[in-house]
Parts: structure tokens; sequence; C-alpha cells
């Protein structure tokens, strides 16, 4: 447990020696050059373009850090040859992956945290500058807790990406698994559509394959419920619960995998 | 290593002509467009493969798609072409709705800029009826997406069988404001009247989430008031006809009569015009609240 609490703050200090949280910066004014540009170009919804935007935002700045340093994770260590030196200490290869991966996630979650804290700051923001009939019209508070639950299912999902680049990153060069990664990401998007998709063709062979691949690609659609959240649609809690279940079980099942690969290569 | 100083004076000069030639350009006249092509683009006309390409992005791709739509019909409306075209307005705002079906304030405003007659709007209100149906599809419970029909109905399409029906319908929905089953009532036994667009009108200015809505409904209910206004001093002007046997040749024939203390003013402050002609009362040409809403409407 030591070794991989170990790994995983090298790659969190890693991290921010290589400048990721400057993405903070970007989201930051990002938010509150919006909230000042929108209400100029749209009419009304202000909050709600806020809302979607913050959200998306965070998506996109997780997503890119868990693509884009993920698929490093492993081959960064086998390009400068220094996994020989790492590997050759009382080290397991299961311990590395893993405290690279949890140093990715934490890495991740600290980003995620402070994007959401400026997200409720500007949504906090325009909850008090909206005059009450305008508020009024709104179906939930700027500030809606409701939305914490987009948030946790949007760092699952990172989570889940991240295990993927970090399998792929065991077996191929970064290119490579920045592709993989992207399509399984795309992929698991279009999931209830292979579901549906015996209902198009007249191959009960096919509409079986299909089938099958949508029950073992991830399906990433289950985490968003950004819409949901910012409507004040109802998301229960057995929903989350269960997509929280998934996911980690999805990630469990991927980092196994990755173990088996690495521990498999041979780096003689 | 130390950047020559000729580096930093490059720099700035070619920042300079980027920004010098750029202002050129843009004072330069656009290039013309082609004959029959229309300059509003819409790359993506498949509301179902718009979904699908958006992944999980699909709310934020709505906003993106909803600010188009209002920045397509204020730009054409401010537009001076006198072809100008609000033809992808419709399709913007169909899908922007098929990204976020619940954006409420697409079918609301939307419908006000299809229903809006030519050259202000698209003047399209089987569009406005067709974006508030749609909505109806995903929110069956929300009154005032049936109310919006009937207003297209009543306002725009004189129609007061289907609007009365609309209204009894949007009645009938949870929430719904006791205003609206008299109005069905009214709509339905008389017809459209003045009282019941200014119901209508009324209660759109209350209820607007936005300022040029709530701007739009004040600017009809001053219409009304201007044809209330006209109505009232028509009937003095018919009288002093009656009282002297010849038309008013001024408000101040009028003034001298007795029948009025002053020039009457529009709400807007500009004085009522009265043509000494015919004796008819009618908004000055230089007030803004002209044209006056007439023909089909409900008054």
């Amino acid at each position: 447990m030591r070794v991989i609490a170990h790994v995983a703050v090298s790659v969190f200090k890693e991290s921010v020696r290589d400048k990721v949280l400057y993405n903070l910066v970007v989201f930051a004014v990002l938010l509150m050059s919006a909230s000042y540009l929108i209400g100029e170009l749209t009419a009304g919804q202000d909050v709600k373009i806020i809302k979607d935007l913050g959200l998306a935002s965070i998506s996109v700045f997780g997503l890119l850090i868990a693509v884009f340093i993920g698929i490093g994770l492993v081959w960064k260590e086998v390009e400068k040859r220094s996994i020989y030196t790492l590997l050759s200490k009382p080290m397991r290869r299961q311990d590395f992956l893993l405290g690279k991966y949890f140093g990715l996630v934490l890495t991740l979650v600290i980003n995620i945290a402070v994007m959401t804290a400026a997200y409720y700051a500007v949504l906090a923001y325009m909850q008090v500058i909206s005059p009450p009939n305008l508020r009024a019209s709104w179906p939930a508070p700027a500030t809606d807790p409701a939305l914490l639950k987009a948030i946790g299912l949007i760092m699952l999902e990172l989570m889940l990406v991240t295990a993927i680049a970090l399998l792929f990153s065991t077996f191929s060069s970064p290119f490579l698994s920045a592709m993989l990664t992207t399509a399984v990401w795309v992929i698991g998007h279009f999931n209830q559509d292979l579901r549906d998709y015996g209902a198009t063709i007249p191959s009960p062979l096919a509409a079986s394959i299909a089938r099958g691949i949508y029950y073992v690609i991830p399906n990433f659609s289950a985490f968003d419920v950004k819409l949901q959240v910012v409507h004040a649609q109802a998301v229960p809690l057995g929903y989350i619960g269960f997509t929280t279940a998934y996911g980690l079980t999805y990630i469990a099942l991927v980092l196994v995998t990755a173990v088996i690969v690495f521990s498999k290569r041979d780096f003689k | 290593m130390k950047v020559h100083p000729a580096a930093w004076a490059a720099l700035v000069v070619l920042l300079a002509a980027v920004i010098g030639l750029q202002m050129i350009q843009a004072a330069q006249p656009p290039l013309a467009t082609p004959e029959g092509v229309s300059p509003n683009l819409l790359y993506v006309r498949s509301p179902q493969a718009l979904r699908r390409a958006t992944l999980s992005f699909q709310a934020i791709m709505a906003d993106v798609y909803w600010i188009r739509a209002v920045q397509h019909y204020g730009g054409t409306k401010l537009s001076d072409d006198p072809n100008k075209q609000y033809d992808v307005l419709y399709p913007l705002l169909d899908l922007t709705t098929s990204l976020d079906p619940y954006f409420d304030v697409v079918y609301k405003f939307g419908s006000v800029f299809l229903a809006e007659p030519y050259p202000a709007g698209a003047g399209r209100p089987d569009q406005a009826i067709a974006l508030l149906q749609k909505g109806l599809r995903t929110r069956p419970d929300r009154w005032e997406l049936a109310q919006g029909i009937g207003f297209v109905y009543y306002w725009w399409l004189a129609d007061y069988q289907n609007a009365a029906m609309w209204f009894n319908r949007a009645a009938d929905m949870p929430a719904a404001p006791d205003w609206l089953r008299p109005l069905a009532a009214v709509t339905l036994a008389q017809g459209g009247n003045r009282a019941s667009s200014r119901v209508l009108w009324t209660e759109l200015a209350r209820n607007a989430d936005a300022d040029w809505l709530r701007d739009q409904a004040s600017f009809r209910l001053k219409q009304l008031d201007a044809l209330d206004g006209i109505d009232f001093i028509q009937r003095i002007v018919d009288e002093y006809r009656a009282r002297i046997g010849a038309p008013p040749a001024s408000w101040n024939d009028m003034m001298r009569a007795g029948l009025l203390r002053g020039v009457p003013f529009d709400p807007t402050g500009v004085p009522f015009r009265l043509d000494p002609g015919t004796a008819k009362v009618t908004l000055d040409p230089s007030s803004t609240l002209n044209p006056l809403p007439s023909g089909g409407h409900p008054l």
C-alpha cells in the first residue's frame, strides 16, 4: 500500500511540475468571461447556459488530462529507461501500475474539486445578481447541490477513462493509446445504438454480436446526467449507486487486465 | 538563451502588421453571395445525427444552437437587406430542442420569433405551433406550451375555435392559472376581443423571464391602449361632427367646442393625428407604436 501511495504522490508532483494545473486558470477565466458574455449573446437562460458550460468544461478538461497524461504514464518510464531502475527496487509491478493510476486519479480529483469550487462561486454570483422574478423562473437555484451528482459521475467516468488509457499505455505507443482510448470513449457513447441494432437488421447473428458488444464495451452514456441535473429532473440515488457500482467494477476489470498485460511484458 | 532584441522587434512589427491587415480586410465590402444561395449555412440538419455526434455534450451544444438561433433572428431582424431570410430559424430551433428537449425557453421564445409576421419575424405561425407541439410531446404537463399554441391561434391566425380548445387544454394541466378557463370560454363565445387580448399580453408581460419578451408584451399593451384611445377620441370627434354639422379641422376646434381639454396623446407621448378631410383619428406616422394591429388580429 505504501509503495502505491509513494508512486501516486510522485505522479501527482510530476503533473504539477508539468503545469497540468494551469488548466484551472483557463477554466476559471472561461467561466467568468462566459458569465458576462452569455447575457449579451442569448435571450434569457444565462444560468442554464453557465451550468451547461461549467459541466461540459469540467468533463472536457478532465478528459484531456485523463487521456493525454494517462497514455504516457507507463510509456514515459519505458522511454526514459527509468522503468529498469524502478523495477529493480523492491516493488511489485502491480504496485507500480496502481500507483501510477491512483496518482493520476489524485490529480483529477484535485482538479475537479477546484473546478467545482470555481463553478459554484460563479453560480453563486449569478444567483446574487439575478432579480427575484428571474430566480423564480428557474427550475432550481443556481447553486443547486444536485449538480454534484453530475460532477460525481463525471469523476467516475474520468477514472474509467484513466484506467483504459493506462491499460493501452502498458503495451502501445502514446499515439496509438490516445487513439484507442478516444475510440473506446466514443464507442462507449454509442452503446445504446448497439443495443437497439437488432431491431434494424435482419440477421440474428449480427444482432447477437452487436448485443454482445453492447454488454462488453463500457457504457459511458450511463455516466451522463448533465442534462437532467441542469433541468432539475430527478436523478434517483439508486441510479447513481448502481452506475457507481458499474463504474467501479469496470475500473477494477480494466486495472486487473492492465496488471496482467504489464506483468507479462518483458523489459530485459 | 538570451533572445536577440531584433526578434522582439520583429514580433511587435509582425503583430502590428497582422492586426493592420485584418483591419484593412474588415473595411472591404464582403464578397457577393451567388444568386439563389442563402448566406445562412447549417452544416448539420439532421437532429438524430447531431444528437449522436455530440456524444455527452448535448446540453452545451443545445446552448450553442440556441445562441445561433437568437443571433440569426436578431441579425436578420436588424438587417437592411430587402431580401432577408429567416430560412434557418426553424431548423436551428428544431436542432436545439432535439439536443435538449427540456429547454423550455426555446419553445417559448422560438415560437414568438417564428410567429411574428415578416419582416419582423419569420411569419410562420404554422412552424411556431409545430415547435410548441414538439415541446408538449416532451413535457405534456406544461400549460405554458399549450397556452402558447392557443396564443398563436388566437393572435396570429385568428382561429378562435382552435385557440379556445388549446386554452382549455392548458387550463386542464397542473398548476395552470385561473384566468385560462374564462379566457377559453370568452374566446369560444365571442371570438377575439380587445379585453381578451389584454389579458393574454398582461400575463405574458407578468410571467416573461426575459426583458425583450416583457418589452414586446408592454409594446403590445401600449398598442391596445392606443386603440382604446383612438376609439374614445373618435367618439368625441363624431359627437362634434353631429353637433356642428362639419368635421373638426384640428384639435383646436374640439377644444374651443369644449369637447377636449388639450391635444390628446398616444401612450408614447406623441399626439394623435386628426385627418381634417375624413375626421378619422389615427396614430401620428412618427409614433413608435406604428403599425397598429389590424385585419386578422382579434381587436
